[in-house]
């Protein structure tokens, strides 16, 4: 079976995979990291969605090996050691973002890839537009957008997190 | 109100492990050993099985065994039961063919499942279900519901003429007839709800095990883990319930399509118990589309007679409802007790008549979808007044408010069987059009027609029934089930309280909510309240979470039981204090001699009584904890008014939909930022309904919307923000004042999204326009008026 080596949440791992196992089966099966979920097999919903060298992509579109020497950032690896909630998490949460939280890992990781290439700021068409790839059943959205624009004060450094 | 009481906008505490990933599906336990099932389904709508030949598969690599429908049988393995049974007309029982876990001779529907492979990994399963050879001999197939009634149809079960699973009516048809015949206007129309496939996003999943002493777990996707429980347990694999343990941890949305028992659960489960080792099934996007339950899909047609002003006389209506082709666990309730005794709506006619026929058709069973017949009734109501406005002169608000039950009129009783114990429908109406700026609008479709757009505004007033119940009324209509909720208060002796409920959160935030109405209750801080959900080894039988029956019911048990605490704490209190039981009050966690400063605290109290040194032991049993079983006198009645507003492009026919309002009363709100989701979550799926879903099969049967990429599921860009406001009025048969807000959204907005469209389409004179109001449907609209428009 081929190997492949890459970085996880800051940490290196090497793991034994089939050909044919995807990237979001290497995260959920192998590493056990069952925080990225699995929403669809067209690679429509964004359920399975992490950063891969800082770039948000489908988990499910890839497969492991491609992800060799990568580094990959998933929803368990975004709160600070010590619990701090990133200002994504965060919004997610003071804006009732979520519901049954299925589509949430997903959402949060696009999410924050959204508002890091927006710098100059981001509309709220631009925002329902960024989140084309992601499906929720729960929310209709309107949370997510607000949320998301919350965030965006907080990591653009406009605003401090608490205040928000 | 307290910090985190009931009103207040507390933060979801489920929300730490969701947004971190340490959320619990099925999908994420593993068991050591485990292995994989696979099912190989139909590809067929309707065919007649020759013979199976599962050797390759048994022999592929990795495999551990091969199981048919033949095996199952042979083994005692009973078919899926049924929940609800229908009457007909003539007062004999509905049909009630029989649903085999695994196909038994003949596969009725393209996903019936046929065999499972279970095998050391998921792939290796998988390959080896390709395997399996299947001799089929295709048979002639129906899935729209008017041919499958047709004459000559093919029959989807042998025995059952004319595909009628039930004809059912309700309602007094001399007096509709009478009142028809002396209205000055009838107005008629014909109507299509189309079906929907509910789509949670997290795939159904199951995972079972038997340990050395035959005990059975099986963690699975379910809104209701005592119902499976019961039904699998004591229909379908006959195990001793005391000898089956059910999960259902954190849940991904269900929407109705997570309350059924599924074949995988009683696959998987069985399996485990043949092979001794953990079996997990996981449905793939595209066997959710082939294997949930479905929505809807409804033909009707409707009329309504009204007099010279306007009131409304009475209506008629005749429904043809597809049942798919097998009958899912509640699917006959859904057209009948859940629909058409909400005709009245939230109007006094006097008079309805119903009948509604139930239809077997070789496509996915239906059932409960969100809202589940509320839905479709609303829709049929709010369309036909709109038509009646129309039709008359009459403007179609004024229509509305002269047929409204009027607020002094409650309790009020309908002509089909519902009594209505409270709302107010102007106060909804008149908020509603305040937010929307009902006013104002022509200037904005004029401002609009500017840009070369057409602009139209909708309103619903709609009705809904919720926490279907009482058991023993239930009962005579049918349902195989009691409707009540449980809930045990365990104090701890500090104080602390955990209570077990048996309703179920898959998104509702009920271990927040929950949690605010205790420390309300019993004044603990909120953060020392736990709630526990979704495990029968842990929660007494419950009925599970459905029919936004959550708060009113299963928060009603709450209550009870926690006067249950309270009354007990008293007699505990006026032991200790040396007082009499009648002298203690409580209030905020205190329990005091009235009038005096002599005061035990909950906690106190708890101590006393797990440490009953100092205790009235001859009366009172040591501990602190009490179970009630909650059985709601009444269904409650949420209503109230949505308005949309949407903007068409002559040119490409899509429509935008650039306001919604909803203001809803749901009763009594424990968490105003949870209502508000749900509303929009509801709103959601029903402007999804309105514009966008639809699950159509061609004419033999084969799903042509069998994926996200045929499916159009709302995606954010296709939403606009949706205002919503709440004005309540009280249930006045529960202690919470609570009516249910999980569907409100579902059913009260697809009528106001197509009344604008028609609004916006009225200079062509277009009277009706059936879901979903595609671009393509409208485009074909208005390129056919276009000729007219440019004569003008
Ligand atoms: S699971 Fe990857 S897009 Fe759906
Ligand atoms: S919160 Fe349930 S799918 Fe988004």
């Amino acid at each position: 079976m081929p190997q492949v080596s890459l970085k996880v949440n800051g940490k290196k791992v090497t793991v034994e995979v089939e050909p044919r196992t995807l990237l979001v089966e290497l995260l959920r099966e192998k590493l056990g990291l069952t925080g990225t979920h699995i929403g669809c097999d067209t690679s429509q919903c964004g359920a399975c969605t992490v950063h891969l060298n800082g770039d948000s992509v489908k988990s499910c579109t890839m497969l492991a090996v491609q992800a060799e020497g990568a580094e990959v950032l998933t929803i368990e690896g975004l709160a600070r050691p010590d619990g701090t909630l990133h200002p994504m998490q965060e919004m997610f949460r003071e804006h009732h973002a979520l519901q049954c939280g299925y589509c949430t890992p997903g959402m949060v990781m696009s999410a924050i890839d959204l508002v890091n290439k927006h710098p100059e700021g981001l509309t709220e068409e631009q925002i329902r537009e960024g989140l084309e790839g992601n499906l929720c059943r729960c929310t209709g959205y309107h949370n997510i957008v607000k949320a998301i624009a919350a965030a965006w004060e907080i990591m653009h450094g406009k605003k401090a997190a608490r205040a928000a | 109100m307290a910090k985190e009481g009931i009103g207040a906008a507390v933060r979801r505490r489920e929300d730490s492990r969701f947004l971190t990933g340490q959320g619990h599906y099925v999908d994420d336990f593993n068991r050591p050993g485990q292995l994989y099932a696979y099912i190989r389904r139909s590809d067929r709508p309707h065919a007649r099985i020759r013979g199976i030949d599962v050797s390759a598969a048994r022999n592929a690599p990795g495999v551990v065994a091969v199981y048919t429908g033949e095996d199952l049988a042979a083994d005692g393995v009973g078919g899926l039961p049924c929940g609800w049974q229908i009457h007909n007309k003539d007062g004999s029982p509905m049909a009630e063919p029989p649903h085999p876990v695994l196909a038994l001779g003949k596969v009725r529907h393209i996903g019936d499942p046929i065999a499972v492979v279970i095998a050391e990994s998921k792939a290796q399963a998988k390959d080896a279900a390709e395997l399996i050879a299947i001799d089929f001999e295709d048979l002639p197939a129906v899935a729209d519901v008017r041919a499958a009634t047709a004459p000559g149809a093919p029959r989807v079960h042998d025995d059952v003429p004319g595909n009628v699973c039930y004809d059912w009516h309700i309602g007094d048809l001399a007096a509709v007839e009478a009142a028809f015949a002396r209205a000055k206007h009838v107005v008629r129309l014909d109507l299509v709800n189309n079906r929907l496939i509910p789509n949670a996003m997290e795939p159904r999943a199951a995972l079972a095990e038997c340990d050395v002493t035959g005990n059975y777990t099986l963690y699975t996707t379910s809104q209701n883990p005592h119902v499976i429980r019961l039904l699998m347990g004591a229909f379908v694999l006959h195990l001793p319930e005391h000898r089956l343990r059910v999960v259902a941890p954190d849940v991904g949305g269900g929407f109705g399509s997570k309350i059924y028992h599924y074949a995988e659960e009683a696959i998987v489960t069985w399996a485990a118990g043949k092979l001794r080792r953990p079996v997990k099934w996981t449905a793939e996007r595209s066997e959710s589309f082939i294997s949930d339950a479905q929505g809807r899909d409804h033909v009707s047609h409707a009329e309504l007679a009204l007099d010279e002003e306007g009131n409304f006389l009475a209506l008629r209506v005749s429904t043809l409802a597809n049942l798919g082709a097998y009958l899912s666990t509640f699917a006959p309730s859904v057209p009948t007790y859940l629909y058409a005794t909400l005709l009245a709506g939230v109007y006094k006619t006097p008079a309805i008549y119903a009948e509604v026929k139930a239809v077997f058709t070789n496509t996915v069973p239906v059932d409960a979808y969100r809202g589940a017949g509320r839905p479709e009734a609303a829709y049929l109501l709010e369309r036909l007044v709109d038509v009646a406005a129309m039709e008359t002169g009459i403007d179609r608000i004024a229509l509305r408010r002269k047929n409204f039950i009027p607020p002094e009129a409650f309790p009020y009783q309908t002509p089909v069987a519902l009594q209505y114990d409270s709302g107010n429908y102007e106060m909804t109406l008149r908020e509603a059009l305040k937010a929307a700026d009902y006013e104002g609008f022509e200037a904005r479709r004029a401002e609009a027609r500017r840009r070369g757009k057409l602009r139209g505004i909708g309103i619903s007033t709609y009705l809904e029934a919720c926490g279907i119940a009482p058991s023993k009324v239930v009962g005579q209509l049918g349902a195989r089930a009691g409707l009540y909720e449980v809930a045990t208060i365990r104090v701890h002796p500090t104080g602390s309280v955990t209570v077990y409920t048996g309703a179920h959160s898959h998104g509702q935030g009920h271990e927040t909510t929950f949690a605010q109405i205790v420390a309300d209750h019993l004044g603990v801080p909120y953060e020392q309240v736990e709630i526990v959900h979704g495990d029968t080894a842990q929660v007494p039988f419950g009925m599970g979470t459905y029919g936004s029956r959550s708060l009113a019911v299963g928060g009603s048990a709450m209550v009870k039981a926690m006067d249950k605490i309270i009354a007990k704490g008293k007699k505990i209190a006026a032991y200790l204090l040396e007082a009499s039981a009648e002298d203690i009050e409580f209030a905020d966690g205190v329990f005091r001699v009235a009038g005096t400063d002599k005061t035990k605290t909950l906690g106190e109290i708890a101590f006393a009584a797990y440490v009953p040194h100092n205790y009235p032991i001859e009366e009172l049993e040591p501990g602190l904890e009490e179970t009630a079983f909650y059985d709601p006198k009444n269904f409650t009645f949420p209503g109230g008014c949505h308005v949309c507003e949407v903007e068409i492009d002559p040119e490409t026919g899509v429509t935008r939909v650039v306001n919604f309002v909803a203001v809803d009363d749901v009763g009594r709100v424990i968490n105003p930022l949870i209502v508000e989701g749900q509303v929009q979550g509801g709103v959601a799926q029903g402007i999804g309904q309105a514009l966008l879903e639809h699950a159509v099969y061609d004419a033999n049967g084969q799903l042509l919307s069998g994926s996200f990429m045929d499916y159009t599921m709302p995606r954010a860009d296709n939403l606009p923000s949706i205002t919503v406001g709440t004005e309540s009025t009280m249930c006045t048969h529960n202690p919470l004042g609570a009516k249910g807000c999980g569907e409100v959204g579902a059913i009260g907005s697809p009528p106001a999204v197509i009344n604008a469209i028609v609004d916006a389409l009225k200079e062509f004179g277009v009277k009706h326009v059936d879901m979903p109001a595609t671009p393509e449907k409208i485009w074909s609209i208005i390129e056919a008026h276009r000729p007219r428009l440019a004569a003008e």
